[in-house]
């Protein structure tokens, strides 16, 4: 296979990480909506440790997107 | 891509070392600069009731310190003029980069990476300095069995070793990624033409608000994932 075209694919693959931080996110806002629904009162309170959640688990997608730029461009 | 380049402005070397004024530097200068000034400005009448410009500062002061409160408690309210000024240095670099024309700073892995490390060193400092030696219980968690000890050790050694890693790319990803994003559609909205064209940039309205709201909320989570930190060198595992 072409090396340039191997990097390409590569770099494509990489970003699936990203599947797992979407799936991931959605889960997190779901679970904090059904929640927050059942028990309104509770809801702000928990905002902080929502977004700490979502900053996470973005961040494991992110890496994936860092490899795949990174065999992109250095 | 041509927004992420650096420039050098005044070019300066010192003992074989590039320490040019860039793009990169105006900016960061900019920011500390617009800081001061702003709250200078916004408390300068100290009213009672306060205007809008003084609630921004009074609000952005609050937020923070009930951040410590909620996540360090009392006791790192000592730390809060280094949260405080860590939370509105990475908030001004990241509104400054939503103009047009002007240069992010923290869609460098470079600056972002340096902000995480001063972070981490700072952090374990305060922990050696607080509790001593007794700081490196922290790799030890309470109630696991002693035959995973070995493991579980080396796992949170790592995991602390990676923080800065994981600290700063979060920043550096997040706005680099939102910013070539926005350059990905931009071109869109020119490849389309006139009578096509108006579809990506309706969506590019739309994603520069979330820009916005992405930029404050990345500067928050720096913020908070600060505060953790903190908290680990503060109180260790007491609650």
């Amino acid at each position: 296979m072409d090396p340039q075209a191997a990097k390409f694919i590569g770099a494509g693959l990489a970003c699936f990480a990203l599947i797992g931080a979407g799936i991931g996110i959605g889960n997190i806002f779901a679970n904090y909506l059904s929640g927050a629904l059942r028990n309104p009162s509770a809801a702000p309170g928990q905002f902080t440790n929502l977004l700490i959640g979502f900053a996470l688990c973005e961040a494991t997608g992110l890496f994936g997107l860092l490899i795949a730029l990174m065999i992109l461009f250095a | 891509m041509e927004q992420f380049e650096i420039k050098r402005i005044i070019p300066l070397e010192l003992f074989g070392w590039d320490i040019s004024f860039t793009n990169a530097s105006l900016f960061m200068v900019l920011a500390v600069v617009l800081i001061p000034l702003f709250y200078l400005f916004a408390m300068n009448r100290r009213a009672l009731v306060p205007g809008r410009l003084q609630s921004i500062a009074e609000l952005s002061y609050e937020f923070i310190a009930n951040m410590i409160k909620d996540l360090v408690g009392e006791k790192g309210m000592k730390y809060f003029p280094w949260v405080f000024t860590i939370f509105m240095f990475v908030l001004a670099l990241n509104l400054l980069g939503m103009l047009p024309y002007s240069f992010t700073v923290t869609s460098h892995i470079i600056v972002t990476f340096a902000l995480a490390a001063m972070v981490w060193i700072g952090v374990t400092a305060i922990g050696f300095a607080n509790h001593g030696p007794k700081f490196l219980k922290l790799f030890v968690p309470s109630g696991v069995p002693f035959w995973l000890l070995p493991v579980i050790v080396i796992i949170e050694v790592i995991s602390y070793l990676i923080r800065p890693i994981s600290h700063s790319v979060r920043l550096f990803a997040n706005m680099m990624a939102g910013h070539a994003m926005f350059k990905v559609f931009a071109g869109f909205v020119v490849g389309m033409g006139l009578l096509g064209g108006w579809a990506p940039l309706v969506f590019l309205v739309g994603f520069t608000g979330f820009e916005i709201v992405v930029a404050f909320l990345q500067a928050f989570i720096f913020t908070v994932l600060t505060c953790i930190y903190l908290n680990d060198a503060v109180n260790m595992h007491e609650h």
